[in-house]
């Protein structure tokens, strides 16, 4: 029985790390600044806990199979308890001093750093079951969000009130993220009821959207391409539907694409 | 589940019928341990409570004072004097305790005097937990007068809500006391541990009303 | 008049007459612990069958589960499960698993059997008390199944039930109404069970150990139990005042967790100045401990039972061990904000969350070394309990592993909320705590019924599960590390679409991992009606429980006082008639 156990734990060990050497599933391609960063991390962590993980499964594999059954002179680990909890203490302490301190790094980057000042700046409204984009417009002012306004029967998603606000008058509201390439975007976040969230798998950042706060979010996109914007906190019966595209495009499509937009 | 078919070994001492299994301690008295766990517990609850008031306070922008009705102040004096009287009864029923193992010969008639001084004090520290409560009611009575229900604002939230959950807490003591005072009344075996543990109860009780009392002053 | 300066009296009890005395209201911890076993065995049935139906749907969504219609008509018209519905069994399926699976055997079960007996004493130390939290446990789960039969349907919030999708009523959706509700108030009731059983095991390991029984003689179950209902206490008394703001939140208008300027299905909330972050740091705070009190009972018990297996001592005798776990339980309540890493809080705290969330994989990975280290040496003999113990080292190493991912701010960027955080922690406690529960079944059910269990089905059940287990939940890392995200009724995204085949595989391992529990459920079944006699002592063991018959008697020890001479797990010992050392020799049991 103990040879049995030690092959099968060999045959899983085996067959659950190798999606992960032969990439079988794999984050996409990162399209963000600081996404080479956190792809960093990840190697780092995969290949610090991959150690970890084959050996002590083949170690126990080999123990089960070498200690088992027939009647033979109890041994005891040499040196006792404390060479094994030293070994614990000192190998897993080494191993988070170094991913926290190069991984503090990626996150300060992402999450504490300002964002540029010359960022785009356009708001995000998350409501159930869809996310809506609002540019400033020509005048470069967003108009101000009354609650009591917002209808989705009338397609005013964000609460604005042209009437008296001079500033709503020409902001845009739309259902996709355009943005210029390599260009600073300055997000802010919110919610209109649950709490939803901002998820581009590209560019390996997200961030939950809070009914009452505002939220910062910042980054740069690298590479031209559609991509999806997907929310992963749980707000409803449609949240596995709520889903717009983040459209990354040359200064001048956007430029274009903006035109057109202001033109309606 | 049926119980083992075994033999008990052949012993002198009798039989006795019990309903509940009675349990040996041999390192500590478990209704102490019980009680101060007890406490623990429902110290973390109003601790959680707390820093829940302390981040509401922080996050909105509607975090209004108002003026504390005054039945609370004296309703603080009649928790104080109750721990007292609390106090009284425990000394007088130890001391009939003690007089009851004394060698003099009214040492009977002496014990039994100290015990019923000893519930009389006991049923008042009952009277005055009772009348703390009424001063509750009658201090939310006061705060609905002034339209300030429990959903009026986040400071009105929490003052109901603690109240109430301290109350209930106090009630729970009051009817403990007055278990303790039924098997002190039947001078039951150890009702003067539970009368200790009891005690312990009250107390803290006492000591968590003053901690409320000065939340609410601070913070509303 | 205290006891402390009393000789330990022995009383002669006379066993309850009556059915409902015996078996229903029972102030037997005994009695009590086999309730809750039982409680946790319906639970996890119901919690399988839960997670059988969404898998189902999450691997062919337009399927017709037949049947399925007429428990649930608004749920699953025709069969086939709706957006809502899929939330709503997953939440349920959470819950009734976490809640009364998890906390309730592994602790409440095997502990309330077995913690008195292990010391030496005659019973709990509140009978009454014990009595009053398994019926207010059983309270809860009726109330928690009473939410699948209202009209409205069970909540759709997750076991989580993040503000404000929980706080707003009704108009946040379907389930939403009087189903979380009753969520809302089973939660508490179940805090209430849990506080008093908390409250008893305490009192219980303190104070009534028997004469030579001092603290480090304690088997680490025993251990697991005392450290467990310490950090349970401190965490349910956080969570129930938390479902009361909810539940005010919900019905009397208040605002704690909703903040204003909601419009929810087109209709302004009367809210304002509530923080949906606060229920997240209440939650969160009780959440964080509570996966320990799953995990750390199922480490005790692997750690009772492997010694007696490979009859020898574990690695630095008990108080590494102990050691371990009572730094996981300090430690655990500070990282509850790994869970909110990107929930909007500051992210300055994401730095202070994250390093003592990787520092807890200390404790954790020294106990598992100890493991390792100690089988170094031994003599193993394989059967059903020592086969899950050894399962469960294995599958802990898979789920810490992952732990040591989520830890990181900077990688929870990219894997929160998807596939790879299921994983995780189901890994962790689904498996690991789950192997521990199979462990202790299979070793004390001998001693709890009196029979043996059958060991070919015992051994059956290992390998099917062993293998079922990392067929289901390895291939959600990989779904994780692809972005996969979590709670998703069905995979509509450009990017999930390519993963289906892959959830079709894991429905399929989970479907048939789930009939091979029956293999479990029959065996059961079978010993209790049809079993081999058991024996005092099978297994060669020296802890108190092997020092009684099986079952034990009323009182545990038949009227004897036990006096304790040995150490919990002197094993592989040399030159005695046998290779062990009973933990006490008072008095000869009747049968060998």
């Amino acid at each position: 029985m103990g040879k049995v156990f030690c092959v099968a734990l060999v045959i899983i060990t085996l067959v659950s790390v190798y999606p992960i050497f032969a990439h079988t599933w794999w984050p996409p391609p990162t399209i963000s600044k600081t996404g080479p960063s956190v792809d960093h991390q990840l190697d780092e962590t995969l290949i610090g806990t991959g150690v970890l993980f084959i050996s002590s499964q083949l170690i126990l594999a080999g123990f089960v199979w070498a200690f088992s059954g027939a009647k033979k002179k109890i041994k005891s680990w040499p040196g006792g308890a404390t060479p094994v909890v030293a070994f614990g203490i000192i190998i897993v302490g080494l191993e988070i001093l170094s991913l926290t301190f190069v991984g503090s790094k990626a996150w300060a980057a992402m999450y504490m750093a300002p964002a540029d000042e010359h960022a785009l700046h356009v708001d995000v409204q998350a409501e159930q079951f869809a996310f809506f984009f609002r540019y400033p417009g020509p005048d470069g002012v967003f108009g101000s969000i009354h609650p009591d306004k917002i209808s989705d029967a009338n397609g005013n998603y964000f609460g604005l009130d042209p009437e008296h606000d001079v500033a709503a008058r020409d902001d845009i509201v739309v259902g996709s993220l355009a943005i210029p390439v390599n260009t600073p975007i300055l997000l802010t976040l919110h919610s209109k009821d649950m709490i939803h969230n901002f998820y581009v798998p590209e560019l390996r950042l997200q961030q939950d959207m809070v009914p009452g706060i505002d939220i910062p979010f910042h980054f740069t996109a690298t590479t031209i391409g559609k991509y999806e914007i997907v929310c992963t906190q749980l707000c409803g019966l449609g949240h596995y539907s709520m889903r717009a595209f983040l459209e990354v495009m040359s200064q001048s499509d956007y430029d274009s694409w903006l035109k057109q937009q202001s033109g309606d | 589940m049926s119980t083992a078919t075994y033999t008990p070994p052949q012993t002198t001492a009798p039989r006795t019928r019990v309903a509940v299994p009675v349990v040996t301690a041999t390192k500590g008295i478990p209704s102490q341990t019980g009680v101060w766990v007890a406490v623990s517990a429902i110290a973390m609850s109003f601790a959680a409570l707390t820093s829940a008031l302390i981040v509401r306070e922080g996050s909105g922008t509607d975090w209004h004072r108002f003026v504390l009705p005054r039945i609370l102040y004296l309703d603080t004096i009649i928790l104080i004097a109750s721990s007292f009287t609390l106090e009284v009864s425990r000394k007088r029923f130890a001391a009939a305790v003690s007089s009851s193992v004394a060698p003099s010969g009214s040492s009977a008639s002496i014990a039994a005097a100290q015990r019923s001084d000893g519930l009389y004090w006991l049923n008042m520290t009952l009277t005055l937990g009772l009348l703390f409560v009424v001063g509750q009611v009658l201090a939310w009575r006061s705060l609905v007068f002034q339209g300030l229900l429990l959903a009026t604002g986040p400071s009105t939230s929490f003052f109901y809500v603690l109240t109430a959950m301290h109350g209930l807490h106090l009630l729970g003591g009051v009817l403990g006391l007055i278990y303790v005072g039924y098997r002190l009344r039947r001078n039951a075996r150890n009702a003067q541990t539970s009368l200790g543990t009891a005690a312990v109860y009250w107390h803290f009780v006492d000591l968590l009303w003053f901690y409320l009392l000065m939340v609410i002053v601070i913070r509303m | 008049m205290s006891d402390a300066s009393a000789q330990p009296q022995v009383h002669h009890l006379s066993p309850p007459t009556g059915f409902i005395r015996k078996h229903v209201f029972s102030l037997d911890h005994k009695v009590i612990g086999l309730q809750y076993y039982g409680l946790a065995l319906a639970a996890v049935f119901i919690g399988m069958v839960l997670s059988w139906l969404f898998r189902i749907h999450l691997g062919w969504a337009t399927a017709a589960i037949p049947g399925l219609q007429f428990f649930s008509p608004n749920g699953a018209p025709g069969g086939v499960i709706t957006p809502e519905y899929y939330l709503s069994l997953l939440t349920m399926h959470g819950t009734i698993m976490v809640f009364f699976v998890l906390t309730n055997a592994p602790f409440a079960g095997f502990g309330n059997y077995f913690l008195p007996i292990q010391i030496g004493a005659e019973d709990m130390a509140f009978p009454r008390f014990n009595m009053m939290s398994f019926w207010t446990t059983f309270a809860a789960f009726l109330v928690m199944m009473a939410a699948f039969f209202v009209h409205d349907g069970p909540p759709i919030s997750g076991w989580t039930a993040y503000a404000t999708l929980s706080s707003v009523g009704r108009d946040a959706g379907p389930g939403q109404a009087m189903g979380q509700n009753l969520w809302a108030v089973s939660i508490a009731l179940f805090c209430i069970g849990q506080l008093l059983g908390s409250l008893n095991f305490i009192a219980t390991t303190l104070d009534l150990r028997t004469k030579g029984m001092s603290l480090s003689r304690m088997p680490l179950a025993t251990w697991a139990w005392f450290i467990t209902a310490c950090i349970g206490l401190l965490a349910f008394a956080d969570l129930l005042p938390a479902c009361i703001l909810l539940i005010l939140d919900r019905t009397a208008g208040t605002s704690f967790f909703n903040p204003s300027g909601m419009v929810v299905s087109d209709n302004l909330q009367p809210h304002s100045g509530g923080s949906p972050l606060l229920w997240q740091h209440l939650f969160w705070f009780f959440g964080h401990p509570e996966v320990y009190i799953a995990i750390i009972p199922a480490f005790g018990i692997v750690a009772h039972i492997l010694p007696t297996f490979m009859r020898k001592p574990l690695l630095g005798g008990v108080r590494v061990l102990i050691g371990c776990m009572v730094a996981a339980g300090f430690l655990s309540y500070m990282v509850w904000g790994h869970h909110m890493f990107v929930s909007g809080m500051n992210p300055y705290s994401a730095i202070l969350f994250s390093v003592p969330t990787l520092i807890i994989t200390i404790p954790f990975t020294v106990a598992t070394l100890i493991f390792l280290g100690s089988i170094y040496g031994a003599n193993l003999r394989f059967n059903s309990a020592s086969l899950f113990c050894l399962g469960f080292i294995s599958v802990f190493i898979s789920g810490g592993i992952s732990g040591f991912f989520l830890a990181q701010p900077s990688l929870d960027t990219y894997l929160h909320a998807t596939y790879f955080v299921v994983a995780h922690f189901h890994f962790v406690m689904a498996v690991a705590a789950i192997f521990g529960i199979f462990a202790g079944t299979y070793f004390w059910m001998p001693k709890m019924i009196g029979r043996m269990m059958n060991e070919t089905l015992g051994k059956l059940h290992f390998w099917l599960t062993f293998i079922g287990v990392y067929c289901i939940f390895m291939p959600m890392h990989y779904l994780g590390l692809a972005g996969n995200v979590r709670r998703y009724s069905a995979f509509t995204d450009n990017y999930l679409i390519p993963l289906i085949p892959v959830h079709k595989f894991i429905t399929v391992a989970a479907l048939l991992t789930g009939a091979a529990q029956f293999i479990f459920f029959y065996n059961l079944i079978h010993t209790r009606w049809w079993g081999p006699q058991a024996p005092d002592n099978p297994w060669e063991a020296t802890t108190l429980e092997w020092s009684t018959t099986s079952p034990p008697p009323f009182d545990n020890f038949g009227g004897r006082h036990i006096v304790v001479t040995a150490d919990p797990y002197e094993y592989g010992v040399e030159g005695g008639a046998t290779d062990y050392v009973m933990q006490t020799t008072t008095g000869a049991a009747t049968k060998h």
